[in-house]
């Protein structure tokens, strides 16, 4: 048994702290010891882009990074991206409408990098969406309707004022 | 509701009021939240973790294999090898995914006296922590006696090939060779007299193909968890197609009656007929029941699903045509060698049947031979077999018009066939709607609109599949608000709850939002057939649209008991119930009905009238000349639903059928050193199309209703993986008039065939 | 009498014929008839009573899951065929 260590951060907008072996990945740490099942592994080796989530803002595969690296820092998963009142994020009413989502297994990690893509280009191309999508694989789809739901939020928002397009955390 | 821009529908149908509509997914909310529970997610209380030892090696004796310093691991709770599995009956049975002999199963599972594949399973642990699994795997011992790998069809089909499997002969349909072989079975559909036909031909084309091995490449690997209890009950949690199929299998390979076991599904990420054969879930229960019956929980890396699960097979095959100077076929044969891989059971008697199915031709031949290779056995993938063979057919065909100078569309329209014409094993088609796909492609914005611009060209390629219908139950709960329950036990892969709940929606006449779906465990729905042949919104819908009816008729006969009228004054008006001047909405009928007893119908089906499923495709490529890399500039699907249940998921499964045969055309190939090990058993290296790699796939749904349907339904699931190989061949050669005849058709295969073209040669 | 189909590689034990006819209101009694005409016939499709693994039985063009036990009629068309699997 190797040290346990504690491991502090703000994860989906609330300080948690969780104790943790050095050579366990951030995905381990979430899955086994915080029970936050929704980010999901898929390759373990940073190939498919089920286990996507942001640090500090960052799109990241949560199984290439080292639970203590994120020591003190800010992460979004999949399970903070709708509002505490229930209240889905654009991203995730747009994968409902469009049906953007077959088996669902690869789809908390595209809408994580969906987000990255709209947090830094609002109104995206088509090809700016695939290739911002590129990491993540998704095998029932086709991505035609993942990129056309990613493309209808960007434009939606676009057309709001920002206020009303704000997104949680 | 979003508009679907790239979607048409063909043809006018009755007006029903929820099937046709775009609902949200009644489990949409947990899976786009992470809510949703997949095979990995589950955790129990003392739950231990398992993992798997598997062969280094291709083929090899196993002399000794030595567990004692892994059972002596601190924290190792349990070591189980195939020592542990009773000696399975050399017997064939049906346990959902088609014929398998039982002993081959359970040395799949845990090899016995040889280990038949890198990455076959050997031993498996069970202990407290993933790490100290992983340790006592290292310390297992494992004696082998190495043999020479048979890795493909020509060297397995040598007469001095050794041999996989010692007691394996060749049946020719209930007959069986003298001497030994690793050709399993050969199959023979025929009808006229096949030289004749070549002798009428004014045109004869006679080409050679070969296919490699490719996986489904789900993205949820396999996981499964058991739990033994004292008294021998056994619960397992398994990321499967089919709970019933697990459970047969697990009953057969332990030797335990269905009565002791209970099979809970979990959500599943994908399965294309991957996630039917059990992997996990008889080792689970071995490792629980020597563990002291805690929870044995086991998760496939990915490098395991690649080397270990079924893929489908390699293959080679020969295709002759015939053809008269109009276009007319006059003869048509083929040769199919399919890799079934380390035991019997490729999918070549699919194969044999999609091959010339969509062409009216009196003469044909069609030869299948099922061959073992030193691979992982192969299992089903999305129209299992289909891929392969019409890859081929569909290059041979659009060599033939090309040299007759004829319309790839048009020289199909000659040939295509017509409800009553016979499929390659003679079974006559029901009514089909093949010739308004092809109609429809030529319609098509996409047809119509000219291909400019150098190294580019468009291919056309069609594709037929049969459909399946098995056996599926499901039960109806009328609440007293009108509300009713719907338990199924059909996995939804892609949907299938939604498309459900609107066929029950629609034929009890209330909102779809109305009707809550469940997927049940083996206690709590009767027996159901796995989420595969394309069945489950055709069959289990079914029963949907049975349970409607049953649950209405009841309605009609409580209201006539309250009202003290006779039954059949009671009909079924607006949103409820009315028999003269009394009239009820459908939530008050509900509370009237159920204030004396609660209301709730069951039914089981096993409906034969599934219809097949024609697809037509078309796709304009550019071949880069100096690498020869094919991007995929536009794509159509055009695709027989008979009734699109929910036309987006219908889209769905069109794309998606698409998208992983343009991976397998392209890209997708198990490469293999000459040791027989697995050289890219990574998904950096197994290389499926990402967002980049493809357009948006424009997709119309034909609906030529299927007759033994009652919304006209048949399956959408396969038959759209069968064409995209052909269409990019055709494409690629129009491109550039190479004409490659093997799958992948990844860039140094292009440059190879571009290069020989040319007589160019780079290392000259 | 119902119309046979007999598959090819099963052609030389029917007398080379690619069609015949026979008696039977089952799929069992046909059997039954084909083998009084063309011994040997029975046991390549039919093994511990029931269709072998791998074939199955089309009645009038729909693909049977009673085997044996399936209705045949005068003017059927019995055609026997590789059993198939999907995914």
């Amino acid at each position: 048994m190797r040290k346990k260590s504690v491991l502090e951060f703000t994860l989906n907008g609330e300080t948690r702290a969780v104790l943790c072996e050095p050579q366990q990945t951030l995905l381990e740490v979430l899955r086994d010891e915080l029970r936050l099942t929704g980010t999901k592994e898929g390759c373990s080796n940073g190939n498919c882009g089920a286990c996507n989530v942001l640090l500090d803002g960052v799109l990241v595969n949560s199984c290439l990074i080292l639970a203590l690296e994120v020591q003190g820092r800010t992460l979004l998963t999949v399970e903070g991206l709708a509002r505490s009142d229930g209240t889905l994020h654009p991203l995730q009413q747009a994968f409902l409408d469009h049906a953007a989502l077959q088996c669902g297994i690869c789809t908390p990690g595209f809408l994580l990098s969906a987000k990255a893509l709209l947090d830094e280009h609002p109104l995206p191309t088509e090809s700016q969406v695939r290739f911002w999508l590129a990491g993540n694989l998704c095998r029932c789809t086709g991505y035609d309707k993942i990129v056309r739901a990613v493309l209808d939020v960007a434009r939606t928002q676009a057309a709001q004022p920002p206020s009303v397009s704000a997104t949680p955390v | 509701m979003p508009s679907v821009p790239a979607s048409s529908s063909e043809t006018a149908a009755p007006a029903w009021r929820v099937v046709g509509t775009r609902p949200v997914r009644p489990d949409g909310v947990d899976k786009v939240t992470g809510r949703a529970l997949y095979g990995a997610d589950l955790s129990l209380p003392g739950m231990l973790t398992g993992r798997v030892l598997r062969s280094p090696l291709a083929h090899a004796r196993i002399k000794k294999i030595d567990t004692s310093a892994a059972r002596a691991l601190p924290g190792v709770r349990a070591v189980v090898t195939s020592a542990d599995l009773p000696r399975a009956a050399d017997r064939i049975e049906d346990l959902g995914e088609g014929a398998i002999n039982l002993r081959y199963l359970s040395d799949n599972l845990l090899a016995g006296e040889k280990v038949l594949y890198h990455g076959h399973a050997i031993a498996a642990v069970a202990a407290t922590s993933a790490s100290i699994a992983e340790q006592a795997l290292a310390l297992i011992r494992v004696d082998y006696e190495p043999l020479a790998p048979v890795m493909t069809v020509t060297e397995a089909l040598k007469p001095d090939a050794p041999l996989l499997l010692a007691d394996l002969h060749t049946d020719r349909m209930g007959q069986r060779d003298a001497a030994p072989s690793n050709v399993a079975s050969h199959l023979r559909h025929e009808r006229g007299k096949l030289e004749e036909g070549f002798r009428k031909a004014a045109l004869i084309i006679d080409r050679r193909f070969r296919t490699e091995t490719v996986h489904q490449g789900y993205i949820e690997p396999q996981a499964a968890t058991a739990q033994v209890q004292a008294d021998g009950q056994v619960t397992i949690w398994s990321s499967t197609q089919g709970i019933f199929a697990v459970r047969s299998q697990v009953a057969e390979v332990l030797g335990l009656p269905v009565s002791q076991i209970k099979v809970v599904p979990t959500e599943i990420g994908g399965g294309f007929g991957g996630k039917i054969s059990v992997y996990l879930e008889p080792l689970a229960v071995l490792l629980s029941r020597h563990a002291g019956f805690l929870p044995v929980r086991l998760v496939m890396s990915r490098t395991e699903v690649l080397t270990s699960t079924g893929p489908t097979s390699g293959s080679d095959i020969r295709i002759r045509i015939g053809a008269d100077a109009e276009g007319r076929l006059t003869a048509m044969q083929a040769e199919l060698y399919y890799e079934a891989g380390a035991y019997p059971g490729s999918p070549v008697g699919a194969a044999a049947v999609v091959s010339f199915a969509p062409y009216a031709c009196d003469t044909m031949r069609v030869d299948g031979y099922d061959v073992v290779v030193n691979r992982p056995r192969a299992s089903a993938y999305r129209a299992p077999g289909g891929t392969n063979v019409a890859f081929a057919v569909e290059s041979v065909i659009d060599e033939l018009a090309e040299s007759l100078d004829l319309d790839p569309i048009e020289m199909r329209l000659i040939n295509a066939v017509r409800e009553g014409d016979r499929r390659p094993d003679n079974l006559p088609l029901s009514k089909i709607g093949y010739v308004e796909c092809l109609q429809a492609l030529r319609q098509s914005d996409h047809y119509r609109t000219p291909l400019t611009g150098r190294h580019r060209g468009r291919g056309v390629a069609c594709g037929y599949w049969g459909n399946w219908g098995g056996q599926s139950s499901a039960t109806a709960v009328l609440n007293s608000d009108g509300s009713v329950g719907f338990n199924v036990a059909s996995t939804d892969i892609g949907g299938s709850r939604a498309s459900l709940a609107m066929q029950l929606a629609e034929s009890l006449g209330i909102d779809y939002s109305q009707v809550k779906p469940r997927i049940g465990d083996t206690d709590s729905v009767s027996y159901n057939d796995v989420t595969g042949g394309s069945r489950t919104t055709f069959a289990t819908g079914w029963a949907a649209y049975e349970l409607g009816q049953k649950l209405s008729a009841e309605l009609r006969q409580r209201l006539a008991l309250l009202w003290e009228v006779p039954v059949d004054t009671v009909t079924r008006q607006g949103d409820g119930f009315a028999a003269g001047e009394k009239r009820v909405g459908f939530a008050e009928a509900a509370r009237l009905a159920c204030e004396d007893a609660p209301l709730m119908v069951s039914t089981t089906v096993h409906p034969k009238g599934y219809g097949a499923a024609f697809s037509v495709q078309c796709a304009d490529v550019e071949v880069d000349p100096d690498t020869g890399k094919v991007t995929v500039l536009r794509y159509t699907i055009v695709q027989d639903a008979g009734k699109a249940v929910h036309p987006s998921y219908v889209e769905g499964q069109m794309q998606g059928g698409v998208a992983q045969g343009i991976g397998w055309a392209l890209n997708e190939e198990y490469v293999y050193n000459e040791k027989g090990e697995l050289l890219n058993g990574s998904l950096l290296d197994y290389r499926m199309p990402t967002a980049c790699d493809l357009p948006m796939i424009d997709t119309v749904i034909v609906e030529v209703p299927n007759p033994g349907h009652p919304y006209g339904v048949r399956g959408v699931g396969e038959v759209n993986i069968i064409p995209p190989a052909g269409t990019l061949a055709n494409a690629i050669h129009r491109a550039t008039g190479v004409r490659l005849t093997a799958l992948p058709m990844s860039p140094p295969r292009v440059l190879a065939a571009l290069w020989d073209k040319s007589g160019y040669s780079p290392f000259a | 009498m119902a119309r046979v189909l007999i598959p090819a590689l099963l052609q030389p034990l029917a007398g080379g014929n690619a069609e015949v006819a026979a008696e039977g209101a089952s799929v069992g009694e046909v059997i039954r008839a084909l083998e009084v005409t063309f011994p040997g016939l029975a046991v390549r499709l039919v093994q511990d009573g029931r269709l072998r693994p791998g074939i199955s039985v089309a009645v009038d063009g729909v693909i049977s899951h009673r085997g044996l036990r399936e209705t045949v009629n005068p003017a059927s068309e019995v055609i026997f065929v590789a059993a198939l699997s999907g995914g």
